[in-house]
C-alpha cells in the first residue's frame, strides 16, 4: 500500500482540505468529456465509468494530479473523494509525470528466477533514472517496478507504456528497444 | 478501428503428441497463428460458433445441465464446479424479474500464471462463443470481460473480435431469431491484483477501490450493479464450446473422473522450455517439468516446485510425482491454483524467493482486513531482516506463529495466499532460513533475486 502520493507539477502536495486556486483548475477538452459521457450511458451505473475516465484523463493530462481527479469527478458527477479513493487504489494512474517512454520491469518470482533483478539495475544504469523518481531530465525515460505482467514464460519481460511486451530481454534487447524508442516504434505515453 | 498488433510472443505452445487422442486440443487450436482472431478463420478451421448454433437451439435449463455432465471445475484457481456455480442464479427466466449479469474474469495477475493471454491473444473467439452460451444458459443480458489494464494490446483486439460477432449478428438483438438480446463490454482494469477476486473484481467494474465484499450474499443473488451475476475464469468460459460440441459426458471422459477435462499449464523459472502446456488433468507433474519443458535448464536438479502460481505451497523433490489435478495436490498439502508452474533449482535461495513473494502480497493487500494488512508487512519486515543478515533464531518461530492468525481471517483468500509460500517454505527449507541467520549469507549461491535499486 505504498503508493506514491499525487503530486502537482510544480507543486508539493496539497494537505488535506487545502485548494487548489481555482486559476489552476485544469479542464478536461470538450471531446474527452463527450468520450466519458458515452461511457456513462454503456453501463447501469455513472460510477463505473470512473476507471475509464481516469485513463482518459491520465491521456490528457499526462498523468492523474489533483487537478485531473477533480475534472473527472466534475465530469462524471460524482464526489471528488471517490475518484480520489479509486485513483490511488490502482497502481497504473500514475499519480506523478512519468517519461515519454515509461519502463515497467517485472520483478516478481518467474522473471527473478531469469534475472530480472540484474535487468531492472541495467534499466535504471541505461536511462539514468531510478524507480519512483520521476522522469529523467530529457523528459524521455521513466522506470517502474511492478508486479507479475503475466509473461512468465518469456521472462524476463518489460512493458513500455502500455503497449505490447518485450519479452526474454537481455542488455543487447534493452538497448535494442530504447533505439526503438528513440526512433518512434513505440507510442509515445499519453497517446 | 484502431490497428491489431502483430508482433509474435515468443512462447511454446506444442509438443510431440499434442492434438493426438491421448492429448487433445481443445483450448490452444490457432495458437502462435496470429491470424487466428479473425472470425472466419476461426468459422472455417476451428468448427467456431457451431457449438453456440446448438447451444440456442436448446433449453437455457439443457445447457447448463450439458455442463454440469462434463464436470468443468472452474479453472481460476478455487476449482469451483462451474455447472453448479451457473445453477445458482435465479431461475425466473420467464417473468425476467431480475437483469442477470455475467462476468469473465480476466485480471490475469497471479505471478506465474500467463494463460488466459494466450486464449485472448490467439483464440478471442473461442472466449466469446463461450460467453454467448453461458449467456443463454443463464439469460443474462449484458457479459461483461474485465481484462486487466497491462493487456491494452489485447484488449484492443477483443473488442476489434466483439466488432466481428456482432456484424456476423452473434451479439446485439434477438441473436439468430430467439428474441434474445445479449452484448459484451470489455472493462479494462488498472493494475490491481487483488481485482482477480471475484467481489472486488464487482467493485472495480463498478467503478469502486477494489476491495472484496462480505459474502453472503453471494454474487448469484446480488453481484455486479446489485443484480445476480456469474463470474467465470476466461479459460473456464473458453472450455464451454468445446464442451457443447463433444457433450458433456464425452468431455467427462477426459482428465480423472472428479477432475474432468483438459487444462492450460504455464510452465516458467529454470526449465528449458517455458511456456504454455494444454495437458488433461491428472498428468504427473514431472511428466510436465520433465519431459515437456526439458527439465533444468541450468543443468542442476531441481529444488522446488510451485505447481499453481505464486499463492499454492510450493512442493519438495518427494512430491514431484504429484498428478496435476485440485485434489490430489491438496491432499498433498498444495493446491492446483491457477495451473502457473514455477520450477526453481538447487541454486535457488529459498529466503530471497520467499521474501520476493511476501513483498508482492504486501503491495498488493487491499488494505481492508487487518489479518492481511499488517500480517504481509510484518512477515516482509522479518523475512528482510533474514535476508540482510539481522534475524534472529526466534524470527522463525515468529513467522510460524504469524500464519495461523492471518489464514482464514480475512475477507477474502489473499492472506491465505501469502500464508502458502511462507508456511510451505519454513516447513521444507527450514535450514535455509536457520544457515541464514547463522551465517548472515545465503545458503545456496545463485544469483539475486533482488534488485539493489529501490523496492516499490
Amino acid at each position: 500500500m505504498n503508493h506514491p502520493q499525487p503530486t502537482e507539477t510544480s507543486k508539493e502536495p496539497l494537505a488535506p482540505g487545502q485548494r487548489l486556486p481555482e486559476s489552476e483548475c485544469k479542464e478536461l477538452s470538450p471531446e474527452a468529456i463527450a468520450e466519458i459521457h458515452a461511457i456513462m450511458a454503456k453501463y447501469p451505473d455513472k460510477l463505473a465509468a470512473t476507471l475509464p475516465a481516469l485513463y482518459i484523463a491520465q491521456r490528457e493530462f499526462g498523468f492523474v494530479s489533483l487537478s485531473a481527479m477533480k475534472a473527472v469527478a466534475r465530469a462524471i458527477g460524482i464526489p471528488e473523494g471517490h475518484v480520489f479513493g479509486v485513483a490511488t487504489f490502482y497502481t497504473m494512474y500514475q499519480k506523478a509525470p512519468v517519461g515519454k517512454f515509461h519502463f515497467s520491469v517485472c520483478t516478481n518470482i518467474s522473471c527473478a528466477l531469469r534475472g530480472a533483478a540484474q535487468l531492472l539495475e541495467k534499466v535504471c544504469e541505461r536511462t539514468g533514472v531510478k524507480p519512483g523518481e520521476g522522469p529523467s531530465p530529457d523528459g524521455l525515460w521513466s522506470v517502474e517496478e511492478v508486479e507479475c505482467l503475466a509473461g512468465c514464460g518469456v521472462a524476463p519481460c518489460i512493458q513500455v507504456n502500455h503497449d505490447v511486451y518485450d519479452e526474454l530481454v537481455d542488455e543487447d534487447k534493452l538497448v535494442e528497444v530504447m533505439e526503438a524508442c528513440k526512433r518512434g516504434d513505440y507510442r509515445p505515453w499519453a497517446e | 478501428m484502431v490497428a491489431i498488433r502483430t508482433k509474435p510472443d515468443l512462447h511454446t505452445y506444442t509438443f510431440p503428441g499434442f492434438g493426438s487422442e491421448q492429448f487433445p486440443n481443445l483450448m490452444l487450436r490457432g495458437a502462435g497463428d496470429l491470424d487466428n482472431w479473425h472470425i472466419k478463420v476461426y468459422e472455417q478451421k476451428h468448427e467456431g460458433y457451431v457449438a453456440m448454433k446448438a447451444a440456442l437451439k436448446m433449453e437455457p435449463v439443457a445447457v447448463t445441465e450439458e455442463v454440469k455432465a462434463s464436470g468443468i471445475r472452474g479453472r481460476g484457481g478455487a476449482g469451483f464446479p462451474a455447472g453448479l456455480k451457473w445453477s445458482f442464479m435465479p431461475k425466473d427466466t420467464a417473468d425476467r424479474t431480475f437483469t442477470r449479469y455475467l462476468v469473465c474474469n480476466g485480471d490475469e495477475g497471479e505471478p506465474g500464471t500467463f494463460k488466459d493471454r494466450v486464449i485472448l491473444e490467439y483464440n478471442p473467439h473461442q472466449l466469446i462463443e463461450g460467453m454467448i452460451i453461458a449467456g443463454w444458459a443463464m439469460q443474462c443480458v449484458t457479459g461483461y470481460v474485465y481484462i486487466r489494464g497491462e493487456f491494452l494490446w489485447l484488449i484492443e483486439k477483443l473488442e476489434a473480435a466483439l466488432q466481428q460477432a456482432r456484424d456476423a449478428g452473434y451479439l446485439g438483438k434477438n441473436i439468430l431469431g430467439t428474441g434474445w438480446d445479449f452484448d459484451i463490454l470489455v472493462y479494462r482494469g488498472a493494475g490491481a491484483y487483488i481485482c482477480g477476486e471475484e467481489t472486488a473484481l464487482l467493485n472495480s467494474l463498478e467503478g469502486r477501490r477494489g476491495e472484496p465484499r462480505v459474502k453472503p450474499p453471494f454474487p448469484a443473488a446480488k453481484g455486479a450493479f446489485g443484480q445476480p451475476t456469474t463470474v467465470n475464469n476466461v479459460e473456464t468460459l473458453a472450455a464451454v464450446p468445446p464442451i457443447l460440441r463433444m457433450g458433456g459426458a464425452e468431455y467427462a471422459k477426459i482428465g480423472t473422473p472428479k477432475n474432468t477435462g483438459t487444462r492450460i499449464f504455464g510452465v516458467s523459472g529454470h526449465v528449458k522450455r517455458p511456456g504454455i502446456y494444454e495437458l488433461p488433468l491428472g498428468t504427473p507433474m514431472n511428466f510436465l517439468v520433465e519431459e515437456l519443458a526439458g527439465g533444468s535448464s541450468t543443468g542442476r536438479k531441481i529444488k522446488a516446485i510451485i505447481p499453481g502460481g505464486a499463492s499454492a505451497p510450493m512442493l519438495d523433490e518427494k512430491d514431484f510425482d504429484c498428478p496435476l489435478d485440485f485434489d490430489t495436490m491438496k491432499a498433498r498439502g498444495s493446491m492446483a491454483g491457477s495451473g502457473g508452474l514455477i520450477v526453481m533449482d538447487e541454486d535457488t535461495c529459498i529466503v530471497q524467493a520467499t521474501l520476493r513473494l511476501i513483498r508482492f502480497y504486501a503491495h498488493e493487500s487491499c488494505g481492508q482486513c487487518t489479518p492481511c494488512r499488517e500480517g504481509c508487512n510484518w512477515m516482509e519486515m522479518i523475512l528482510y531482516r533474514i535476508e540482510h543478515g539481522q534475524g534472529r533464531m526466534e524470527d522463525l518461530d515468529l513467522l510460524a506463529s504469524l500464519t495461523p492468525r492471518i489464514s482464514l481471517r480475512t475477507l477474502c483468500p489473499l492472506g491465505d495466499a501469502a500464508c502458502g509460500p511462507m508456511d510451505s517454505a519454513l516447513q521444507k527449507f527450514r535450514h535455509e532460513f536457520e544457515h541464514h541467520i547463522t551465517h548472515k549469507t545465503c545458503y545456496t549461491t545463485g544469483s539475486r533475486l533482488l534488485s539493489k535499486v529501490g523496492a516499490h
